[in-house]
């Protein structure tokens, strides 16, 4: 039989009856036809006999090592040679770094060679005489599992651990315990979120600035067709807090014919049809960037979710969950500004969200 | 004094050299014991059990070029304004991990190519633990007593995609941290401990200072430190299991046969690593991977199309995609579902094929150890599910990359999206049906080649005029491996009622068993393999053809 675990605790029922005896020894020939052979003899390559054959393979392996120290001096040699700033054109990659070529290439041939030098070696000089090697059950015999047993047992009852409940109890209440030090160690990673992700740095009066020319927008730099991106006056590249700010601020202004804005409050909020909406997606955070002029369908590139700008931002396709915030602006002398800071948070959503 | 006399005879150079530090070695390491029974150790022959090696060798690839990569970079997130070699970079605010980048790839000579060489690697230390766990899952190598390896090095593939992501997010470019950003959004979309997670991990808001030297501690110490330990008892374990073999000749459930580690896989192993090396450096030579200088550094309202993640996430990102944007508000409370779900069914779907070991083991009720590895047509209902999880995890890489699907081949993404969403369900179904079907045609014709022969192709003209095909009668190493495998009857849950005519209780995940054991062994799930008398009548003379 082909057991070599013992399934002794195992009821009879479960395990699989055999139609037939599968992967056994080999039986003679004359009852199963389909007997185990065993191993073929042995088959000699050219090389086991031949010498002159066995000296050819020789030489090619010398030739490929040989070959692999050529190339490590030419790696050297290129290291020396070639400026980093070097392009060349090779067919048909196209214009690459000749110093990451060379490298790359002598480097490649150089650990190539050895290994197939190594390969070659052993399949035409090293011994394929196949050997078979007997395997043991992983399972321990029973008289070491019984001795472990007891070996166990008795440690277990020398320690108390099972008679001696308090000691049990307060140490399981120690170990317990003393991870929590580690988390508590944990807790000035970072701060606590409290209203941060609930606004942004728009208020009321703060000047909506143009992100390419860094001038504060009039309506007229809005055209038609046109998606401009903006930010809020004051909030400058060089600052320390740049990202974290413009993650939360960065606008896109688009121009829609008032009457083709179908959502009212969003007309309310809008200024001679400049509509102001977040560029961050409610999906996971990307920055908005793909406008359709016709429809006034803006696109996500990370998650292709879609929104209606002429519509409130509706979400029209793609994973986003709910629509992009609308930011209400006014004019105030010739120049556009926020009204107040995005009625609810920008970004992606999140449990107190509500 | 005996002490002594060896001492003299050592000193007199009577035992060569390397006996010599072999034996101070020995004295102190116990290598002599190691080396009885591992020195000679044998291993089997099979090209795809060089697909494990794959990966090994492209680890330690990484962790070469990576320890290089750190004598380099700088994990900090502190801004600076460009004004390295770079010339199209010259004046543009990015962080130092970024300019160090740059520098990595324009100032120090060979940077580029150990920078890509540790990108490729890790693209193909991903790829090959994948092919890896398909050809371990598809020959049933993972039973007994291999389970536990399985789960190691599912363990493996799961911190290697993690390490992966956690590597490409560091040099902080428009793509990478866009990324990182879509990781936020997941963060944050965890109910009632989501914003408070997001504002640990980063540090603040996003992206905050931390995010960057945080990675890099995660990336270069914590997870490839759980990796190597890993790495280190899968192999530990293929050695003491020995490692499986296909059926063949001689080859029995109790041996295995192969050639001896010393010296034809001392050989073969170590120059496959340089063969493995050698290929990873001629693709960095001439296949640029990540340029991020073409990308620019991040900035959180800047994005590029086409944005993608290395393919090992390409899965998570196509869940991501095709889900529909659900979300629930209640009591002041959002659940984004339209991201919860996705990062939910991705752990799932991987756990799926973690747990497959035990699952089958329970159904079939099987306790014994298997050395000899099944052909995977004999055992349709594993492959079928091994198909079936192939595929709906295609179909998410498609999903994952359903812009450049669109945009490389004019379709609508929307359809595409649609596609998706349906054949994530429907494909895996299908693809377990097609496979079953498959794999009982090909155990038919398994029976046919044993009791008739191989079609020779050569034509004959019986003396009537008939035309047959001469088929030659199988050899006997054939018709072994061709008959070799088990085919047990299904379990029984035997009559409903007792010999005294009382209901038997039959527990439900018994029934369940009995179901799936049935899938594994029933009728309909198993061509019989030909009996020896079957083959006997048939080949005992009378004329066959």
């Amino acid at each position: 039989m082909s057991e070599t675990g013992r399934h002794a605790d195992v009821p009879e029922e479960t395990l699989p009856s055999e139609r037939h005896d599968a992967h056994g020894d080999a039986v003679a020939k004359g009852e199963n036809p389909f007997a185990d052979p065993g191993l073929p003899a042995h088959e000699h390559r050219v090389q086991d006999i031949d010498e002159k054959a066995a000296r050819r393979s020789e030489r090619v392996v010398a030739y490929l090592f040989l070959l692999s120290m050529l190339a490590t001096v030419a790696f050297i040699a290129s290291y020396v040679i070639f400026p980093i700033d070097k392009i060349v054109f090779i067919w048909p990659i196209g214009h690459i770094s000749a110093l990451n070529f060379s490298l790359g290439l002598t480097l490649g041939v150089a650990l190539f060679c050895i290994g197939a030098g190594a390969v070659h070696w052993a399949r035409t000089l090293m011994s394929d005489e196949e050997i078979a090697d007997d395997r043991h059950p992983i399972e321990a015999e029973p008289e070491v599992k019984a001795k472990v047993l007891a070996d166990f047992a008795q440690g277990a009852k020398e320690s108390g651990f099972g008679r001696r409940k308090l000691i049990r109890n307060t140490m399981f209440g120690a170990l317990a315990l003393v991870p929590l030090s580690g988390v508590v160690l944990l807790r000035d990673l970072g701060p606590l979120p409290e209203k941060k992700l609930r606004t942004t740095g728009w208020k009321k009066g703060i000047r909506l600035v143009n992100q390419s020319t860094n001038l504060p927008l009039r309506p007229e730099d809005i055209a038609v067709g046109s998606l401009t991106f903006a930010k809020p006056e004051g909030l400058e590249e060089d600052s320390e807090d740049f990202n974290e700010n413009i993650a939360k601020d960065a606008l896109m202004l688009v121009r829609i014919q008032p009457q083709n804005i179908k959502d009212k409050q969003e007309l309310a909020w809008s200024h001679e049809g400049i509509v102001a909406y977040s560029k961050i997606c409610t999906h996971v955070g990307c920055p908005i960037s793909l406008y359709e002029q016709q429809t006034h369908h803006v696109l996500c590139p990370c998650h292709q979710s879609t929104f209606d700008l002429s519509d409130g931002g509706r979400v029209i396709f793609g994973p986003a969950g709910h629509a992009l915030p609308q930011l209400h602006i006014t004019v105030k002398d010739g120049f556009l500004e926020a009204a107040r800071d995005f009625a609810e948070p920008v970004g992606p959503s999140f449990w107190e969200r509500g | 004094m005996s002490n002594e006399t060896s001492a003299t005879t050592a000193r007199r150079g009577q035992a060569p050299r390397g006996e010599r530090v072999a034996d101070w070695a020995d004295g102190r390491l116990g290598i002599y014991s190691l080396a009885k029974s591992n020195m000679r150790k044998i291993f089997p022959d099979h090209w795809s059990f060089m697909l494990g090696e794959i990966c090994l060798y492209s680890f330690i690839i990484i962790i070469l070029t990576g320890v290089y990569l750190t004598l380099f970079f700088h994990p900090s997130m502190a801004e600076v304004t460009y004004h390295g070699s770079y010339v199209p970079m010259h004046g543009i605010r990015m962080t130092q991990a970024f300019e160090s980048t740059l520098d990595i790839s324009f100032d120090v000579r060979g940077g580029l190519l150990i920078r890509q060489i540790h990108h490729w690697s890790a693209l193909i230390f991903l790829a090959g633990m994948m092919v890896h766990m398909m050809r371990v899952f598809f020959t049933g190598a993972f039973r007994k007593p291999r389970e536990v390896n399985w789960l190691f090095g599912f363990l493996l593939l799961v911190l290697g995609m993690f390490t992966g992501f956690t590597g490409y997010s560091l040099p902080d470019d428009l793509l990478s941290g866009t990324g990182v950003r879509f990781i936020e959004g997941v963060i944050l979309a965890m109910p009632l401990v989501g914003s408070y997670l997001q504002m640990f991990i980063f540090g603040g808001e996003f992206p905050g200072h931390d995010i960057i030297p945080r990675f890099f501690t995660v990336h270069v110490l914590l997870l490839p430190g759980i990796m190597l330990g890993l790495l280190v008892a899968h192999l530990i374990l293929v050695f003491y299991h020995k490692h499986t073999q296909f059926p063949g000749a001689g080859k029995t459930n109790k041996n295995v046969v192969g050639m001896p580690l010393l010296p034809v896989y001392m050989a073969k192993a170590g120059g496959f690593f340089f063969l493995v090396f050698g290929v990873i450096s001629v693709i960095a030579a001439v296949a640029s991977i990540n340029p991020v200088w073409a990308i620019g550094p991040y900035r959180p309202d800047q994005v590029s199309t086409g944005a993608q993640p290395d393919w090992y996430m390409g899965f998570a990102e196509g869940l991501v995609r095709v889900m529909p944007g659900w979300e629930w508000n209640f009591w002041g409370h959002t659940i984004n579902f339209g991201v919860l779900i996705p990062i939910l069914v991705f752990p799932l779907v991987l756990v799926a094929i973690a747990v497959y070991p035990f699952v089958e083991s329970w159904v079939r009720g099987d306790k014994r150890e298997h050395h000899i590895l099944d052909r995977p047509r004999n055992v349709p209902t594993r492959t079928g599910f091994g198909v079936a999880w192939l595929i709906a995890y295609f179909v998410m890489l498609i999903g994952g990359g359903n812009d450049l699907w669109a945009t490389h081949f004019h379709l609508s993404i929307n359809s595409i999206t649609w596609f998706v969403r349906i054949a994530f369900f429907v494909g895996p179904v299908l693809g377990f049906i097609a496979t079953k079907r498959i794999c009982m045609g090909l155990q038919r014709r398994d029976r046919d080649k044993v009791l008739h022969g191989r079609e020779s192709g050569i034509i004959k003209r019986l003396p009537h005029g008939e035309f047959v095909e001469i088929h030659e009668p199988l050899d006997q190493e054939q018709l072994h491996v061709l008959t070799q495998h088990e085919q047990p009857t299904p379990l029984e849950l035997g009559p409903e009622v007792d010999e005294n005519g009382v209901e038997r209780k039959v527990s439900r995940s018994k029934k369940l068993r009995a179901k799936l054991s049935k899938s594994y062994y029933g009728e309909d799930n198993v061509i019989p393999k030909p009996t020896a008398e079957e083959f006997k009548e048939i080949t005992s003379g009378h004329g066959h053809h």
